[in-house]
Order: C-alpha cells, then sequence, then structure tokens
C-alpha cells in the first residue's frame, strides 16, 4: 500500500491512493479501467459480447505488431518500416496462395507455404535494417523511415496497386477466427515475454539500450543484439500481416498504413521508453489494449474518422504528459 | 570585514533523511575556503543549495550581506555566484564565446553582435590563460582547457564567489599547476572560492580555510594551518584510518609465471614500441600524464582499439578479437570512465553484475536464465567487494554513491574470475574510505594469483599499491621502476615531455 513518508516534501503532496495509481505499472490498465467506465454508459454496444469480441480481433494483431517495435525500442532503436512490412508481406503471401493467379493456387500446400514466405520475408526486412543499422553505423530513424517508403512503393507496384483476394480458406481462419487469431497473438505475447524477462538475449538487449559501449566492453555481442531486435520486429510484423489478411480476406497493398502512429503510440503509452532500455510486455499489453478501446469506443460513437483522429492524438499526447508529471510528482 | 557568504543552520532532507543538518560557516572575502567530506556527506546538495537547484528545509543563506534564496540557477548568476561543475557544464559543438555568453549574448535587438563577442570573449580567455582564438569549438578542449573556460565563464559576469567541484580529477601535472596559479590570482582580486577535493594534500595547499562536512554536519573547521592530512581523514570517516594502503607482503601466487605479455606494440601517433610482462600475482603500475597514450594503451590491449604492429599473450596464448573473445581469455578492463562505458547507470546494482557473465547462467533451449544462479553468484560478490547491505539489488546504480559504483564494476569483472586486470583510475572520484577498500581488494585478486594493471594520475597511489611501475611518456615506456627504487622525482621527470 502507498505508505508516504511523514517526512515526504515537495512543492504538492501527491494524495496517496493516486500516488500509489500513478507509481503502479498498472496505470494504463487502471486508465483503460476508467476509460472503459466513463464511455459505457454513453456508448450503444461498448459493453456487449458482440464488442468485446471485436475488441480482442482488432487487439490481437496490433499486440503482436508492438511487441516487435517494443524490442526495437529497448534496444535503443525505432522501426518506422513495421507498417510497410505489413503491406508488402501481406501482398507477397496473397500473391503465393491465391485461388485465381497464385504460384501454388489449389496446392494443399499453398497456405502454410505463404505464411513461411511472409514470416521470411518479414524477417529478411528486419535483419537489413539490423545491418544497416549495425555494419553502416546509420542512424534507426532514417534506415527504417527509407525502408517504409521503398517497401511501401514495392508493394504497390507489384500488385500494380489493385487487391488480391480469393485466398484459401485455411490461412483466413487465422486471422478472421477469434480462437485462432488470439492464441496466437497471445503465444507471441508470452514468448516475447518470457525472452525479455528471463532470457540472455533479454538482458543482453536491455544493457545495449542502456549504454552500447557498457555492454561492448562487458563482452555483450552488440550488433548481434541489435540485429535481432530487429529481426524479431519484422518477423513479429509479418504475423501481424497473417491476422491482418486472413481478417481482411485480401492480400492489399495499404494494409497497415494507418496504423504506424498506434504502433509507436501504444507502445510509448505503456511505458517504454524511447531512449533505450526501459520496457515490459505487459506494459505494451496495456497500451494496446488503452489505444484499441479508445479507437473502438470513439467508432461506436459514430465519430467521423477524421474526428477520431484529432481526439487520438489528442489522448496520446495526454498520456505523454501524465508520464513526464509522474516522473516529476514522484521525484525525489 | 563582514563575510561574503554565510550558512545558517542549513537543513535539508530528501523523503525523510536528513541529508544536511544545521550546517554553518563562512566564507571571508578574497578567501579560499576547502570543503571536504566523503561522498554522500553533503557537499553536492549544499552546493545545490547554494546554485538554486534546491530550496533548503531549514536555516537561510546570506551573500554579501543580505538574504540569498535562490530559487533558480540564474538567481546565483545574477548575486554572482559561479559554479564550475565535476561534469562540466558545456556546450562541445558550440565555440568558446558562445559557451561564455550563452546566457546574456551582447545583442542589438534580434541579432548577435559578433564582434563584441569575440572581443570580450578573447579578453576572458586572456584572464584564465587560455590563448586560444574565441571561435575554437569547445569540443577540441582537453578537460583541463574546459575548466579554465568555466572559470573564464564566471568571470563573464564578475562572480565574487566561484566553486570549484573536483577541478583536478582528471588534470595533468602541468594544467594543474596552470589553474592552481589562477585561483591563486582570482584570490588576489579579492574574489572568494570554494574548493571541493578529495585530493587532501591540494586542499591543504591552496585553502586559506578547510570546512569537513560528515554525515551532513560540519565536524572541523578552521584555518588550513589547524589541519593536516592525518587529521582530516579522521575527521571525515570519524574513526581513525590506519593505513591507506595494504601492507606488501610476500605473495605466495607470485611465481614469476608470465600472464600478460606485450612485445613491441604500436599504433602511429598512440603508442610505440610497448614491451612488457605482467606476472602472475604482480601489481604493476602505469604512471604518465594525461594524453601519455595510458588510456589507449589500456583500450588496445582489451581490444577496444587497434593496433598496427606487436603481440599480446596472455597465459601464452595470443590474444586478438574483439573484448568478448579477450574476456573468454580471462581479461578484465576496469575503464577510466564509469559513466561512459562502465555502468548501465539505470540498470539495477544486480543486472550491472551480473553482466559479465550472464551466459554462465543461460540454459537452452531459448538461453533461459537461472535466477537462483544469478542471484547466489552475487551474494558471493557482494560480499567480496564488501557493497554495502543497505543498497539493495534492485537499486538503480545511479543512486549510488561513487565508491559504490566502483565496487559494482570490479564485482561485474570478479564474477568473470580474470587472470589479468586492467584497472584505468580505479579511484577517480571515489572518497578515501572506498579507495582503501578498493587497494585492499586489489592486494587480495594480486594474491589470489592474478595479475593487475594499474594506471593512475595519482603518484602516490601507485607508490602505495605496485609492486613495479612503467612510466609512458608520448606512447613510450621511459621508465621502469621496482618497489625498493620507487622516487617520486625520478619518475616525475620521467613522465614530463623533455
Amino acid at each position: 500500500m502507498a505508505t508516504m513518508t511523514s517526512g515526504a516534501t515537495g512543492p504538492r503532496r501527491v494524495p496517496s491512493l493516486i500516488a500509489a495509481a500513478l507509481r503502479s505499472e498498472y496505470l494504463v490498465l487502471f486508465l483503460c479501467a476508467l476509460l472503459f467506465a466513463g464511455l459505457a454508459p454513453f456508448t450503444p454496444g461498448l459493453a456487449s459480447t458482440d464488442n468485446f469480441l471485436n475488441l480482442l480481433g482488432n487487439l490481437a494483431p496490433l499486440l503482436v505488431v508492438a511487441l516487435g517495435q517494443t524490442l526495437v525500442l529497448i534496444v535503443g532503436g525505432i522501426d518506422l518500416s513495421v507498417t510497410s512490412t505489413i503491406a508488402l508481406t501481406s501482398v507477397v503471401g496473397a500473391l503465393v496462395m491465391n485461388r485465381d493467379t497464385g504460384w501454388l493456387a489449389g496446392s494443399p500446400l499453398a497456405a502454410p507455404v505463404a505464411v513461411v514466405a511472409m514470416l521470411g520475408l518479414g524477417g529478411l526486412i528486419g535483419a537489413g535494417n539490423g545491418l544497416a543499422v549495425t555494419k553502416l553505423h546509420m542512424p534507426p530513424f532514417m534506415v527504417t523511415l527509407t525502408a517504409m517508403m521503398f517497401l511501401s512503393g514495392f508493394a504497390i507496384w507489384l500488385t500494380q496497386s489493385k487487391n488480391v483476394g480469393n485466398l484459401p480458406a485455411a490461412f483466413t481462419v487465422l486471422g478472421s477466427r477469434p480462437a485462432l487469431a488470439l492464441p496466437i497473438a497471445a503465444s507471441s505475447a508470452g514468448l516475447v515475454h518470457l525472452l525479455l524477462e528471463r532470457s540472455l538475449f533479454g538482458r543482453w538487449l536491455r544493457a545495449v539500450g542502456f549504454n552500447a559501449r557498457t555492454a561492448h566492453v562487458s563482452g555483450v555481442p552488440v550488433d548481434a543484439v541489435i540485429i535481432a531486435a530487429y529481426i524479431a520486429s519484422g518477423l513479429l510484423a509479418a504475423a501481424a500481416s497473417v491476422l491482418y489478411t486472413g481478417r481482411l480476406e485480401t492480400g492489399s497493398p495499404v494494409l497497415g498504413q494507418r496504423i504506424l502512429l498506434d504502433v509507436i503510440g501504444a507502445t510509448v503509452i505503456g511505458g517504454t521508453s524511447l531512449f533505450g532500455g526501459k520496457g515490459r510486455v505487459l506494459w505494451t499489453l496495456f497500451g494496446v489494449l488503452f489505444l484499441t478501446l479508445l479507437d473502438n469506443a470513439l467508432n461506436l460513437l459514430g465519430l467521423s474518422h477524421f474526428t477520431i483522429m484529432m481526439v487520438k492524438g489528442g489522448v496520446i499526447l495526454l498520456a505523454a504528459l501524465l508520464d513526464t508529471a509522474r516522473t516529476r510528482w514522484l521525484a525525489a | 570585514m563582514s563575510p561574503l557568504l554565510q550558512f545558517e543552520s542549513v537543513g535539508k532532507s530528501f523523503l525523510g533523511v536528513e541529508v544536511l543538518k544545521a550546517v554553518s560557516f563562512d566564507v571571508g572575502p578574497g578567501r579560499v575556503v576547502g570543503l571536504v567530506g566523503e561522498n554522500g556527506a553533503g557537499k553536492s546538495t549544499l552546493m545545490n543549495l547554494l546554485g538554486g537547484n534546491l530550496r533548503p528545509d531549514a536555516g537561510s543563506m546570506r551573500f554579501q550581506g543580505a538574504s540569498y534564496a535562490p530559487r533558480h540557477p540564474r538567481d546565483a548568476r545574477l548575486a554572482g555566484i559561479g559554479f564550475v561543475h565535476q561534469e562540466l557544464n558545456l556546450f562541445p559543438d558550440l565555440d568558446l564565446a558562445e559557451n561564455l555568453f550563452l546566457a546574456d549574448f551582447p545583442t542589438r535587438g534580434p541579432l548577435i553582435r559578433r564582434w563584441e563577442l569575440h572581443g570580450r570573449a578573447a579578453a576572458l580567455l586572456q584572464r584564465v590563460g587560455l590563448g586560444l582564438p574565441p571561435t575554437t569549438p569547445v569540443g577540441r578542449l582537453s578537460t583541463g582547457e574546459r575548466q579554465l573556460l568555466e572559470i573564464a565563464r564566471a568571470l563573464s559576469f564578475d562572480a565574487q564567489l566561484i566553486i570549484l567541484d573536483e577541478p583536478t580529477t582528471s588534470l595533468s601535472v602541468p594544467e594543474r599547476e596552470r589553474l592552481f596559479a589562477l585561483v591563486r590570482q582570482l584570490r588576489a582580486e579579492g574574489r572568494s572560492l570554494i574548493y571541493i577535493s578529495h585530493t587532501l594534500g591540494e586542499v591543504l595547499a591552496l585553502a586559506d580555510d578547510v570546512v569537513v562536512l560528515r554525515d551532513g554536519t560540519v565536524v572541523g573547521q578552521g584555518t588550513a594551518r589547524e589541519f593536516d592530512p592525518v587529521r582530516l581523514v579522521s575527521l571525515m570517516v570519524g574513526r581513525e584510518l590506519k593505513q591507506l594502503f595494504p601492507k606488501p607482503q610476500s605473495n605466495g601466487q607470485a611465481d614469476g609465471t608470465p600472464w600478460l605479455e606485450v612485445r613491441g606494440l604500436g599504433q602511429p601517433g598512440v603508442v610505440q614500441d610497448i614491451s612488457f610482462t605482467l606476472r602472475r600475482g604482480e601489481v604493476l603500475g602505469i604512471s604518465g600524464l594525461m594524453g601519455s597514450g595510458r588510456t589507449e594503451l589500456a583500450r588496445i590491449l582489451f581490444g577496444l582499439d587497434p593496433h598496427a604492429t606487436g603481440t599480446v599473450t596472455l597465459a601464452g596464448k595470443p590474444l586478438t578479437g574483439p573484448p568478448k573473445e579477450r574476456i573468454r581469455h580471462g581479461l578484465a578492463l576496469l575503464t577510466e570512465s564509469r559513466r561512459d562505458d562502465g555502468l548501465c547507470l539505470e540498470a539495477s546494482v544486480a543486472d550491472n553484475v551480473a553482466l559479465v557473465t550472464l551466459g554462465r547462467h543461460a540454459r537452452s533451449p531459448l538461453r533461459l536464465l537461472s535466477i537462483a544462479g544469478l542471484r547466489e553468484a552475487l551474494a558471493k560478490v557482494r560480499a567480496a567487494v564488501r557493497l554495502q547491505p543497505r543498497l539493495t539489488d534492485q537499486q538503480p546504480v545511479q543512486t549510488l554513491s561513487g565508491g559504490n559504483q566502483q565496487k559494482v564494476v570490479l564485482a561485474k569483472w570478479l564474477l568473470a574470475e580474470p587472470r589479468v586486470l586492467l584497472l584505468d583510475e580505479p579511484t577517480r572520484g571515489i572518497d578515501v574510505g572506498a579507495k582503501a577498500e578498493i587497494y585492499q581488494l586489489i592486494h587480495e585478486l594480486a594474491d589470489r594469483g592474478a595479475g593487475v594493471l594499474v594506471i593512475s594520475s595519482e603518484l602516490e597511489e601507485l607508490t602505495g599499491l605496485c609492486d613495479r611501475l612503467l612510466v609512458l611518456n608520448r606512447g613510450r615506456i621511459t621508465g621502469e621502476f621496482s618497489r625498493d627504487a620507487f622516487d617520486s622525482s625520478a619518475i616525475l621527470r620521467a613522465a614530463l615531455p623533455t
């Protein structure tokens, strides 16, 4: 419980319950509950079972991408290319397996081969990003920004800006059926959590994010760790693409174009630091839940896309403000 | 004459812990006051109160006869108090003139008057003996020159009181002399200085008055003549510190086996023709001025920097490749700067200590770590380096004092059980008590058969600690002394450029 020391000083005394909430790892989860409780009475259908399923369906792929972003942010980088990775792997997967002109059209192996190709391509893109950051010493922001532009253009060129539909059912169930999509997302989260909290890789990742020079002197294979983080981000973006593409039942060259803000916003709202070192899967889960819930409620309220964007931008800013404020209040 | 600055029963607490308790002392006009105390004694907090970064909970300050209660660093500047910080507050990419006048550029309307800026900057640089054009980027200055620049900045607003916080930790001997001359000159102009340092000999030589802080209280004050190093140390630590350096003793492990053999090592412009052998159980010192190549030598040996010629072997096996390869062969490096490449400051004690040896606790698949194994290793090494028990394993190391931070770095390497340790400035910026403990630790390591290479700018430290001493001068070994032939003046002569 919050037992503020009697000698606690400062310009303002924060009441102990609020202080405890602010200090808690679960702050963003509390905010989700507040948001839900505050909006439910005014928002028709927010608390319905159908909507919960819908909410979880939206949450699963976003969480998977955000997991990768968490790893890259912890190592002190940023991956802006995830949305284009989603788009490109989506169309490449679709081109492999669609039942009209696909490379493996009609073959029972079409769906598994497509999934492997998507994941492989995602990993490859990540490896390219990682190599450029480590071996060519380029800033992650520039590397992944240009990768985003290139891959996005490439995806559109590849399909001549058309969607590729008619995908095998064996593939689309992965994304469209919550009973499959949710376990995929949950097991990805579980695996990343295990890696981060309990594995050698997780410790090395944090050490490099906190201070790459110290890590190097201490014998940590710094470059390999950074490259691994980007590969993981590419793989997870491709996995998210499997879910998104399945849900849409179409390979789309503009898939995921609008979610970059959500991915980075959710990760940072959760508490992962943009300066490296700090971040947890649980935090990212809460951040993703928060943004998904907000999006969902605003949609149900019947607001236009533009209004939703404005409100979301404002809320992300408020969350960032709260984070700064709590650091200041709780300092000393 | 009334004092320039008075502390009157100043108190400050953080989260209920009293860091300063009724601190009272005066700084007279035209006096140099030496402020000494162990890390954590409250010196920094006191200076933060003076600088307007913190506000006192109790008591008050008076400056130039008036009540002084700064609420912002700007207030200190306006009152005429200048700070020369331990972590220098300069902008490396801006030039000298811009750094000097950052807070009040001479302007006409919205534009900076460049001629006036450069003229005034040149005059100030002249006064502190820094003969460089005002357009030199600060990034090109040595630490000593940066310090002079900070003093020039204080003079730019005609500071009557200048605070020097650990000014000599990284200065070469000539830079030190230049600084001391400047301090005396400023005093002659009627300004006062507060001089904070762990190097007690300097404090006694330079200061008119001395104030000793311990645990947030003033435990001794008076004119410098009333003190000697022994009395200062016992006041600072609150007990008789019998011996700073452990007694040299016959070492059972020193059987003459060569551990680290360096032959003809060279890198153009850095070091040339370096050859020496570090034996099992030996503590070998390397003395040299800043820029003599001593830190660069350690970095080359550890694989952080390249070398063009020569070979390095450890226990007969050639050392090549990046640090992780050399660590595997039993080499360890405590770097010159804990903050830059010794620690992950925001990470916990536990995570920092474990960093080098994490791989030993990882099991496939997924290389998951054995938490029990990590905890056991941490507990063992905490005892070995005598890390204070009140510090928790999960505490971020940035909240630790310099001495404890250094113990964390040492602990990290001890877990790797190295055969050879390279220690670059192992006691920089840490207090006397922790220093003695680290010296003890170095001897224990040697007793257990490690070879230890100690690089230090404090000659007293090297002569007290080492079995043998090499002198580096402009990248070459210019002298070798064994313990029975240690002669400070001869060593200095070998180190000074001719």
